[in-house]
């Protein structure tokens, strides 16, 4: 078992995800603002109190400072610097004229480049952070002024050289920070669990209407075209809601005025045939009276032509006239099945004793094994009867009707040796009244036979398919289900 | 040849029929209407009826019905409607045999012939072979020659077709027919017909010889192939 986890991709998880995307960013957004305005409140208070304590304890010990200094001074100074410092615990180091800074303590930390150019360049304070080792430390860098002194009052204000860096560590600071973080994230999952419940309402209310869409698509679809939904409100879910009212109302519309249509004509075909059935009784009745007196002689030979005419033609019309009773039955679903048990090839046999074809060298039978069959014999010798005479009519013998068991079903064929069918009338040989050509005369079968073929073929259950044969000739192939059991005919 | 009574309203079809009948040596008489029909029935004593059934005022089935409160007469059912339904009904009121309008008089002939042989060929041919005289089954007793049915002592009114299945029947007690088989033997159908008529006959001969037509003895229904009869207690 390999299933790779798949993401949901139903609408509910797309509108849950998207409301907790929004939450997160908004909480993200929130938090992050937050975050960096106390952060820089918090860096800068701490940078004013340790520029304001330097300058304080720079105050108290420059005065003293003999100019210009020497290194002993300078060292002597941060070393006072260092001690003064206390609870910040500095440590400081001091430059003259731009020199190497000179510290008290051999630990102490490297002035950053950047901020001794810095204070070089404007002669203020300057502060810059470092981050040395994931230790963050604020280094402050002033520089000393002389002192208002009467003895030389051109030198006071004036920048004096003498240049004092403190460096210390921001720990306070930055578990203050984490604080910050810790707290913004305690904040935000909580809230993002909760925007998911807010989520879940929302995609209910879009996915109920959504889903009551869906199940009457699926009614209408299966042909239950009565279905109607109830639209509330007034959003789109709603407007669509109508919408498919209103398509199912008119797809009913339309599905009752073409079953009407169909079943007036199947019924309106079915009248006509019933009508011309008592007439042809009794034209049918005496068509045997016109033949006989036609082939007596006793007629003028016009008129005995005229009379064989009219006696075939009627025929036809009889004919023609069953066949589409047949269809008819077929269509209103009035055909009945009386299927039974039997061997196929018992049917075959009969099928060619009846009409005649059992010592017609033309036709010949491939029946090798017992196929049983369930099947309403009348109406397989009806298909079987069809097929060989139409391949006897339109192919060239020899005609084989072969039987056999294939694929779990009674396969009966009919094979001829004629031209075979074109390809481009293969697709219609079981439409109704179908002519191959056109301009050929009409043939002595009714245009339904292989139409009513077809239809038994289906109410068995089964199918009938036409085909060439591989070399040459076409193929009907009659396929009925089994037996059951295989029983033996009686 | 044979005295016909064509009970049916369409004049063309009395007349069409009339003619084929009567050129083949058969006399015909014709009634418009049931109820001259079944007077007709009395004065010209037909041997056979061809009866329409679609038929003005009383109807064909009706005319079936009257016909065998009273008289064993082989009516054949001489119909325009295809409709199956119509046929069974007309068979299960008492008609041997039906035919399909339109019909030449070749397949008129060859219907009325079968009906009219009171016997299948099958058994005529072997007349001489087979027991010809009384046979025994149960309470019923069966006169081949006499072709007397009675239960109980008492005679049995067996129309045409109903006698005839049950001497084919008898004539090889146990031996299965599928109805197909039943069509050809007893009604000569050269073609397959429509097995329902079979069904019907049956559904007739078990209401007269049985004792209990929903639980048969005699004419006893083998799923899937078709009746014979026996085997009796």
């Amino acid at each position: 078992m390999s299933t790779r986890f798949r993401l949901p991709r139903g609408l509910r998880a797309r509108l849950v995800a998207a409301f907790l995307v929004a939450a997160a960013f908004g909480a993200l957004l929130t938090a992050g603002l937050t975050f960096q305005q106390a952060r820089s409140a918090i860096l800068e208070r701490t940078q004013n109190s340790a520029v304001a304590d330097l300058r304080a304890q720079l105050d108290s010990l420059a005065p003293d400072l003999t100019m210009p200094p020497s290194g002993k001074d300078l060292r002597g100074l941060t070393l006072q610097l260092d001690r003064a410092g206390g609870a910040r615990a500095w440590r400081s180091s001091a430059s003259y004229q731009g020199g190497d800074p000179v510290s008290a303590s051999p630990g102490a930390p490297p002035v950053p480049r950047g901020l001794r150019e810095a204070v070089q360049d404007n002669g203020q304070a300057a502060y810059e952070r470092t981050e040395g080792d994931g230790d963050p430390r604020l280094t402050v860098g002033m520089p000393v002024a002389h002192t208002p002194d009467p003895a030389r009052p051109n030198r006071a204000g004036k920048l004096s050289g003498l240049t004092v860096y403190a460096s210390f560590p921001l720990d306070d600071d930055r578990a203050d920070i984490d604080a910050l973080v810790t707290a913004a994230r305690t904040g935000a999952i909580p809230s993002l669990v909760l925007a998911v419940i807010p989520a879940l309402f929302a995609a209910r209310s879009v996915l109920r209407p959504v889903r009551r869409l869906r199940s009457g698509a699926e009614r209408v679809a299966a042909g239950k075209f009565d279905t109607r939904l109830d639209a509330e409100g007034h959003d789109e879910l709603a407007d669509l809601t109508r919408s498919f009212n209103t398509m199912a109302a008119t797809l009913q519309k339309d599905d009752a005025e073409l079953r009407r249509m169909e079943a007036g004509a199947r019924r309106f075909a079915a009248d006509v045939a019933h009508e011309l059935r008592t007439p042809l009784a009794a034209m049918i009745a005496v068509t045997e009276v016109l033949d006989e007196d036609a082939a007596c002689g006793a007629l003028p030979a016009d008129t005995a032509d005229a009379v064989r005419l009219i006696s075939g033609e009627t025929r036809k019309i009889a004919r023609l006239v069953e066949d589409l009773m047949e269809v008819s039955r077929f269509d209103a679903g009035a055909a009945p099945l009386d299927a039974e048990n039997l061997d196929l090839r018992a049917i075959v046999s009969k099928t060619l004793r009846l009409r005649g074809w059992a010592d017609d060298e033309r036709v010949g039978t491939d029946l090798p094994a017992p196929v049983p069959v369930h099947a309403d014999p009348r109406r397989v010798d009806v298909v079987l009867a069809n097929l060989i005479g139409n391949a006897l009519r339109h192919g060239s013998p020899p005609v084989t009707v072969s039987a056999r068991v294939e694929d779990d079903q009674a396969v009966v064929t009919v094979t001829d040796h004629g031209p075979g069918i074109p390809a481009d009338v293969l697709p219609h040989v079981f439409e109704r009244f179908y002519k191959a050509d056109a301009a050929r005369a009409r043939s002595e079968g009714s245009g339904l036979g292989l139409a009513i073929a077809q239809e038994n073929a289906l109410l068995h259950g089964g199918v009938l398919t036409a085909g060439n044969a591989p070399g040459r000739g076409a193929v009907f192939t009659l396929a009925l289900p089994l037996a059951a059991s295989p029983q033996e005919q009686r | 040849m044979a005295r016909v009574l064509l009970i049916e309203d369409d004049p063309a079809v009395q007349k069409g029929v009339s003619l084929a009948l009567g050129r083949r040596g058969h006399d015909v008489e014709v009634a418009a209407r049931g109820e001259t029909g079944l007077l007709a029935l009395e004065r010209y004593r037909p041997d056979l009826v061809l009866l329409d059934l679609m038929l003005p005022r009383m109807s064909g089935l009706e005319v079936c019905r009257r016909i065998r409160e009273s008289k064993q007469v082989p009516i054949i059912i001489l119909s325009a409607r295809g409709d199956e339904i119509d046929m069974v009904v007309g068979l299960e009121a008492g008609a041997d045999d039906y035919i399909t309008k339109p019909a030449g008089g070749e397949i008129i002939e060859a219907r009325m012939k079968a009906v009219l042989r009171r016997v299948a060929p099958s058994q005529d041919a072997r007349g001489a072979v087979l027991p010809t005289g009384v046979e025994h089954y149960a309470d019923l007793t069966v006169d081949r020659t006499t072709l007397v049915v009675t239960k109980h002592g008492a005679e049995l009114p067996l129309a045409p077709s109903e006698l005839k299945l049950l001497l084919f029947l008898t004539s090889t007690p146990g031996q299965v027919y599928s109805r197909h088989q039943l069509l050809e033997q007893v009604w000569e159908y050269a073609f397959y017909g429509d097995v329902r008529l079979v069904d019907a006959c049956v559904m007739r001969l078990r209401a007269k010889i049985e004792n209990h037509p929903r639980r048969p003895v005699y004419v006893q229904t083998v799923r899937g192939f078709g009746y014979r009869f026996g085997p009796v207690e």
